[in-house]
C-alpha cells in the first residue's frame, strides 16, 4: 500500500500514526494530519467529482476554504454527512468518502453527455427552456433538474451527536491567526486585553507554514509556535483552532463554527460535534489573509489544475506532491516559491509567466536554480479528460490577445496563479464599503460601520513584514483603548524574499477555430462565454449578471470566481472594475451544519415545557396531552379503548348530569394592587369596574385601541385595593406587558403595580349541577348556599387545612367553582377533590370535553376572539360600556365596524344532525356555485353537542342573526366535504344562563 | 443581534427585549373628546424614518421596564437609550 505522490520526508503530519479509509469503495491510508484532499493526492487520486451542470470531470483545485470542486459525501462516526469539503476535512479512521453528482459513477456518469449538449446549456437555459407547457414543470421538468442538479445527499436519520450554543464577550476577537492575526492578538494580550484569536485550520499559523521566511532567526513555523505558545499560557487569551467565524452581525456580534470532536476517533459521551460560539467583540481584528486567484484559460478545470499556493501547501504542510511533471502557469512572483518548492524536492517544474522577461530576488533565484522559465508565455488549454496529460502553450503577443509559437507540452498537474484576492467577506458583512486597490486589482475594506480592522493581507498588505508591522501596532492600539494599558512591543525582525509586480493580466484568449470551455466559476459551471451571454443580452447590473449567470452563487461563495468575473464584465463593459462594484457578502463565510445552528434546542429541549403542579396525577389515570403554548394540559383521560371523540362526551356529559374537575391552573393569573387599580381596570375594561364591591368577581373584556378585542376573563376584588386578574392561557404574557405598557408609559400617574402569579397558584374547577354538594363536603364549615355565595361571589377559606380562594365563575355554564391554593399545596387539592367528589361521581375532564361545554354554551373563546372581531361580533355588546371612557373606546364608532352585514356569531347544526362541521368551513349559499364562490362566513369553532346529541357550530357569519332560520353550506375543500347546515342562536344550551345561577 | 442598554439593568443581548413601536406617538389623554382624524392618527398611522427613530423596547426577560431606545433603522446602531420618563433629544 504505497502512496506514490507521498514525499519522504517534508510535512507536518504525523508519520507514527496510519488512517485507513474508503473513497468510492477503495480502500486506501493517510496520515493522521491529512486531509481527505492530501490523503487522496498522495494516493494519485485527483477525479473526485462531476460537476453541477457539464458533469464534467472535477479534481481538487485549492487547499482549503477556496476549494470549488472537491465535495464529497462523508461517513464517519455513523452518520453521513453531504457537501463535506474534502480540502478542510480531516482524516478519521474509518472515514468513508464517496463521490457526488455523478451517476452510475465518477468514471463514467451519464450525465456527461450534458458537456456535450452545452451549446443547448448556456446561461439562463433554465429560464428559458422550461417554461412551457406550465403543467409540465412540477411533474417533469423541476424533478429531473433535481436529481440532475444535486449535490450530496442528505440523511434522513435521527442526527445523534450533540451540538451547543457558547455564549462568549471579548475586548478583542482576532479571526485567523496568520501573521497578521499572531501579531495583533499578541500585542493585545500583552496590554491585557481579554482576546479570542480564532483559526479555522487545525494548525495555527497560515502563511508561516508555507512561506520561506524568518522572524527573529526562527522559521515562519517556529516563530507562529512559539508565539501560540505563549499565548495559550495567558489567562486572558482563549486560542481556538478548528474554529471559523463565518458570519458578522450587528453591534459587533459575530458567530463562529467549533468543529470540536469531527476530527477524533472517541471522544467522550458529553463531547459535543460542534459548537456555536455568539461572540460579542469590543473590537474586532480581521486577519483573514487571502486567497489566490486562478488564470483562466480552456479546460482550466480538468483535474490536475491547482492554485499554486495549494500545490505549495501540499508539500510543505502534508508532504504530497499534486503531480511529478509541473507547469506552473503565473502572472506574478509568488508561483516561483512553488516552482522553486518542487525543485527542491527534486520535481523539474516548467514556468509560464505572463510578464516580459525581467528579473527579481525570486525570478533570480529561480533561474540559478535552473528552472525552465518561459516569459510571455501562457496556457491555452488544457488536455486530457479526466486528469491533465499536456497542455497547449503559446507566447502571447505585444497586446496579449493572440499568441505564437504554440506547442504541447507534457505535464501531470498544472499550478495556477493570478495574483492575491484579500478575503474581504467578514468586513463587508459588517457593513463596511469596500474600495478598489488599483495596485492589486482587487476590493480592500475602507469605511467602517462597525468595530472592526482589517490587517495584514486581509488589508490588501502582502509582504510579511508590512503584515507584521500593521497586526502589532493594531493589535496594539485597539486594545490599549479598551485596557488603557500599553506594553511596548518590539517589532520582530523579518526575513523574506522581494517580490516584484505582478500583472494585471487574468484571462488567456481562445486559440484559432478552438472554443474550449473558459471556466470562471467552477463550482456552478459558469464560464467566459455564460457572462458574454449575459451581457449580450443586456444584463448590466453585476447583481443581475449574478443571478442570471449564477456566477459565485456555489457555497464556495465565489471565492476563487468573483474578481475574474468582474474584470471580465469590466473589460465587455469598458468600465473599470471600481464602476461595476461588486456583490454582496453575506453570512455563512463557509457552509456550517444545521445541527449547530439548532444546537441543543431539539425534542423536549426545543422549548420550556410547563406542567402544572397536577400533572404527575394527570399522566399516571391516562391523561392525553395537549400543548397550550409552552403548558402540558390534558386533552382527555383516556378510558380503556376510548376515542377522543368518546372520551370527551363522557367527560363532558358527566359534567352536565353530575360533576367534574378540571385543571385550571393554566390560565393567566394577575395580580394587581394599588389605590387606583379600580380606576385602571376601568380604563383596561370596556366594562365599568368602579361599583365592584370586595368579594365579586366580574366578566371583563379588554380591547386593543382599534377597537379589536384582545382578551377576556374574570377580575375578583380580593380586598380594597387589591384585585386578582385571570386572562386566557394564550394571552397571558401580552396581556401583562400591555398593562405594563399603560402603567408604565401612558397613565404613569395611576398608583397600580402587576405582577404575574400564574405560577403561584394551582386552580381546578368543579362543574355540574352537584358541584355545589361536592362544594359542601369540601369546605364542611363553610356556608356555600346560592345567598352566601351567589354566581360571581368570591370566598377565602381553608380548604383541609390549607388557604383556599373559591370564586364562583363558570366558563362551561354550568353551576360551578374555581378553587386556587398555592402551587405547593396542588396535588393536594387535586387528589382530594378526587376523593371527595367521588360519591358525586365526579370525573376529571379535558380541554376538549371543556371545549364541548363552552362551545354548546356559545361562550367565546380563542378561535373567536381571533384578532378580527369586535364585542359586537360575538355578543359581547353588552358588556361594552357607553358612559366611561377605555382603551379601544373610540375605535368603535369606526363606520366598517358599524355595518349591519358585518360578520357576526350565529350557531349552526347540520341538516341531518349527524355529519360534523370540520372547523375552518367556509359557508356558501349555493355548494355547485362557479369558483371564486362568494365567501359569507367562516367555521370558528365545532363540537359534538352532549346536551342535544348532535354536532354543533359556532361560525362568524355576514348578517349575523338576521340569518337564523336560513339554510347554508358549510364546505371544506380540506376535508372534501360539503355539509348543509341550518343558521340557529349562537347559545344552544341555557340560553337564559339559568343554570350558572341555580 | 443588536446590544441594547437598559437603563435599569445595562447592555443586554437583543433577545431579552421585545420591540414596542414608536416612542414619540402620544395616545389621546383618557376622558377627553378626539376628533376622529386625530384618534385615527394615533391608532394607524405611524412614519416609517430611514435613520434616526425613538421606539419602545421592554426588557421582557429581565426588569420588564419599557424603555426608549433612540435607533438607526438603516444602520441598527443606537445612539441612546432611556427610561420612558426621560427625554430623547
Amino acid at each position: 500500500m504505497s502512496q506514490p505522490f507521498r514525499l519522504n520526508k517534508e510535512g507536518l503530519i504525523n508519520r507514527k500514526k496510519k488512517i485507513s479509509f474508503t473513497f468510492n469503495g477503495k480502500k486506501l491510508f493517510g496520515y493522521e494530519g491529512d486531509t481527505i484532499a492530501s490523503a487522496l493526492i498522495a494516493n494519485g487520486i485527483h477525479l473526485v467529482g462531476r460537476s453541477f451542470k457539464y458533469h464534467r470531470p472535477r479534481g481538487f483545485f485549492g487547499a482549503g476554504v477556496e476549494e470549488p470542486n472537491a465535495k464529497l459525501q462523508v461517513e464517519f462516526n455513523g452518520h453521513s454527512e453531504p457537501n463535506v469539503n474534502a480540502t478542510e476535512m480531516e482524516l478519521v479512521e474509518g472515514l468513508s468518502a464517496t463521490s457526488q453528482n455523478c451517476w452510475p459513477s465518477v468514471n463514467f456518469d451519464i450525465g456527461a453527455i450534458n458537456n456535450f449538449l452545452k451549446m443547448f446549456f448556456p446561461a439562463g437555459f433554465y429560464y428559458k427552456t422550461f417554461m412551457w407547457p406550465k403543467s409540465f414543470w412540477y411533474k417533469i421538468y423541476e424533478p429531473f433538474i433535481r436529481k440532475a442538479a444535486g449535490l450530496g445527499v442528505a440523511s434522513i436519520e435521527k442526527d445523534k451527536e450533540r451540538y451547543e450554543h457558547k455564549f462568549e464577550y471579548c475586548d478583542l476577537l482576532v479571526t485567523g491567526s496568520g501573521p497578521s492575526g499572531l501579531a495583533s492578538a499578541y500585542a493585545a494580550a500583552k496590554n491585557g486585553a481579554k482576546v479570542i484569536l480564532a483559526e479555522d485550520k487545525p494548525r495555527f499559523g497560515g502563511t508561516l507554514l508555507t512561506d520561506d521566511v524568518s522572524i527573529d532567526n526562527l522559521s515562519g513555523k517556529d516563530w507562529a509556535e512559539k508565539i501560540i505558545t505563549e499565548l495559550k499560557s495567558m489567562p486572558n487569551v482563549t486560542v481556538k483552532n478548528r474554529s471559523q467565524v463565518f458570519g458578522y452581525y450587528d453591534h459587533n456580534m459575530l458567530v463562529m463554527f467549533e468543529r470540536v470532536s469531527d476530527h477524533l476517533e472517541k471522544k467522550s459521551k458529553f463531547t459535543p460535534r460542534q459548537r456555536l460560539w455568539y461572540i460579542r467583540a469590543k473590537e474586532t481584528i480581521l486577519s483573514t489573509g487571502s486567497i489566490e486567484r486562478p488564470i483562466v484559460f480552456g479546460n482550466n478545470d480538468t483535474p490536475g489544475i491547482f492554485l499554486s499556493a495549494a500545490a505549495k501547501e501540499y508539500m510543505k504542510v502534508y508532504g504530497v506532491l499534486v503531480g511529478k511533471k509541473p507547469l506552473i502557469f503565473t502572472n506574478n512572483d509568488s508561483a516561483y516559491e512553488t516552482a522553486l518548492e518542487f525543485k527542491k524536492n527534486n520535481v523539474e517544474p516548467i514556468i509560464l509567466d505572463t510578464r516580459k522577461e525581467h528579473s527579481s530576488e525570486l525570478i533570480d533565484e529561480a533561474k540559478s536554480k535552473g528552472i525552465d522559465i518561459r516569459f510571455s508565455h501562457g496556457v491555452i488549454v488544457a488536455n486530457g479528460y479526466k486528469k491533465v496529460k499536456s497542455a497547449k502553450i503559446g507566447k502571447l503577443n505585444k497586446d496579449k490577445n493572440s499568441f505564437e509559437k504554440i506547442e504541447t507540452v507534457d505535464c501531470d498537474c498544472i499550478c495556477v496563479s493570478g495574483f492575491w484576492t484579500p478575503s474581504v467577506h467578514l468586513a463587508s458583512q459588517s457593513g463596511n464599503k469596500l474600495k478598489y486597490e488599483e495596485k492589486i486589482d482587487a476590493f480592500i475594506p475602507d469605511k467602517k460601520k462597525q468595530h472592526e480592522t482589517s490587517v495584514g493581507a486581509a488589508n490588501g498588505l502582502f509582504t510579511l513584514e508590512e503584515s507584521l508591522k500593521h497586526g502589532f501596532e493594531n493589535g496594539s492600539n485597539l486594545s490599549a483603548k479598551i485596557t488603557e494599558t500599553k506594553t511596548e512591543i518590539s517589532i520582530p525582525n523579518v526575513n523574506e524574499k522581494k517580490y516584484g509586480a505582478h500583472d494585471k493580466f487574468w484571462c488567456m484568449p481562445l486559440p484559432k477555430n478552438e472554443n474550449p470551455k473558459r471556466f470562471v466559476d467552477f463550482q456552478n459551471d459558469v464560464s467566459v462565454s455564460d457572462i458574454e451571454i449575459a451581457l449580450r443580452e443586456g444584463y448590466r447590473s453585476i447583481e443581475h449578471v449574478k443571478r442570471y449567470t449564477t456566477l459565485g452563487m456555489a457555497t464556495d461563495q465565489g471565492r476563487t470566481s468573483n474578481l475574474n468575473g468582474l474584470q471580465l464584465v469590466s473589460n465587455i463593459e469598458n468600465k473599470i472594475v471600481p464602476e461595476v462594484g461588486h456583490t454582496t457578502f453575506r453570512p455563512p463565510f463557509t457552509p456550517i451544519t444545521i445541527g449547530t445552528i439548532v444546537g441543543r434546542e431539539v425534542g423536549m429541549e426545543y422549548m420550556p415545557t410547563r406542567k402544572t403542579p397536577m400533572h404527575e396525577w394527570h399522566e399516571k389515570n391516562n391523561a392525553v396531552f395537549v400543548d397550550a403554548g409552552a403548558w402540558k394540559r390534558p386533552r382527555y383521560y383516556k378510558q380503556g379503548s376510548e376515542t377522543l371523540f368518546e372520551a370527551s362526551k363522557r367527560e363532558a356529559k358527566n359534567v352536565r348530569e353530575n360533576v367534574g374537575i378540571c385543571d385550571v391552573t393554566t390560565l393567566g393569573k394577575i395580580d394587581i394592587k394599588g389605590p387606583d387599580a379600580a380606576e385602571f381596570l376601568n380604563r383596561v375594561y370596556t366594562n365599568a369596574w368602579m361599583k365592584l364591591p370586595v368579594g365579586k368577581a366580574r366578566y371583563g373584556l379588554m380591547l386593543r385601541e382599534d377597537g379589536i378585542v384582545m382578551d377576556d376573563g374574570t377580575t375578583t376584588r380580593i380586598s380594597e385595593n387589591h384585585y386578582h386578574m385571570t386572562t386566557t392561557t394564550a394571552q397571558a404574557a401580552n396581556v401583562l406587558s400591555h398593562l405594563e405598557y399603560y402603567l408604565q408609559i401612558v397613565w404613569p400617574e395611576l398608583n397600580v403595580n402587576v405582577v404575574s402569579t400564574t405560577e403561584q397558584w394551582a386552580g381546578a374547577a368543579i362543574a355540574g349541577p352537584k358541584s355545589r354538594d361536592m362544594l359542601s363536603k369540601l369546605y364542611p364549615e363553610l356556608d356555600v348556599s346560592n345567598d352566601a355565595l351567589p354566581f360571581m361571589g368570591y370566598k377565602e377559606a381553608e380548604f383541609f387545612g390549607v388557604p383556599s380562594r373559591i370564586f364562583r365563575i363558570s366558563f362551561s355554564g354550568e353551576l360551578a367553582y374555581e378553587i386556587n391554593v398555592k402551587s405547593d399545596h396542588g396535588m393536594f387539592m387535586w387528589e382530594k377533590m378526587m376523593e371527595v367528589g367521588k360519591e358525586f361521581g365526579n370525573q376529571p375532564y379535558g380541554t376538549e370535553a371543556l371545549s364541548t361545554l363552552r362551545i354548546e354554551m356559545g361562550h367565546v373563546a380563542g378561535p373567536e376572539l381571533d384578532g378580527r372581531t369586535i364585542p359586537s361580533d360575538v355578543s359581547l355588546n353588552g358588556l361594552v360600556s357607553k358612559k366611561k371612557d377605555f382603551i379601544g373606546k373610540n375605535s368603535l364608532g369606526r363606520e366598517a365596524f358599524n355595518v349591519e352585514s358585518r360578520q357576526k356569531i350565529v350557531g349552526l347544526i347540520p341538516i341531518d344532525r349527524k355529519s360534523s362541521i370540520p372547523e375552518g368551513s367556509h359557508i356558501v349559499q349555493d355548494q355547485n356555485a362557479k369558483l371564486p364562490n362568494p365567501k359569507l362566513g367562516h367555521v370558528s369553532s365545532s363540537c359534538w353537542s352532549v346536551e342535544n346529541n348532535n354536532p354543533f357550530s359556532l361560525a362568524i357569519m355576514k348578517d349575523g342573526k338576521n340569518m337564523i332560520g336560513k339554510k347554508f353550506f358549510a364546505v371544506s375543500p380540506l376535508k372534501n366535504k360539503s355539509i348543509e347546515v341550518e343558521v340557529i342562536s349562537s347559545h344552544y344550551v341555557d340560553p337564559e344562563g339559568k343554570r350558572v345561577r341555580s | 443581534m443588536l446590544y441594547i442598554k437598559c437603563p435599569y439593568c445595562g447592555l443586554r443581548a437583543q433577545k431579552e427585549f421585545s420591540y414596542g413601536g414608536d416612542a414619540t406617538v402620544k395616545r389621546p389623554n383618557i376622558n377627553e373628546e378626539v376628533s376622529s382624524e386625530d384618534w385615527d392618527n394615533f391608532v394607524y398611522m405611524r412614519k416609517s424614518p430611514r435613520g434616526k427613530h425613538i421606539e419602545l423596547w421592554q426588557h421582557i426577560a429581565g426588569c420588564r421596564q419599557w424603555i426608549k431606545v433612540q435607533r438607526d433603522t438603516a444602520t441598527h446602531e443606537i445612539f441612546q437609550t432611556a427610561k420612558v420618563t426621560e427625554e430623547i433629544r
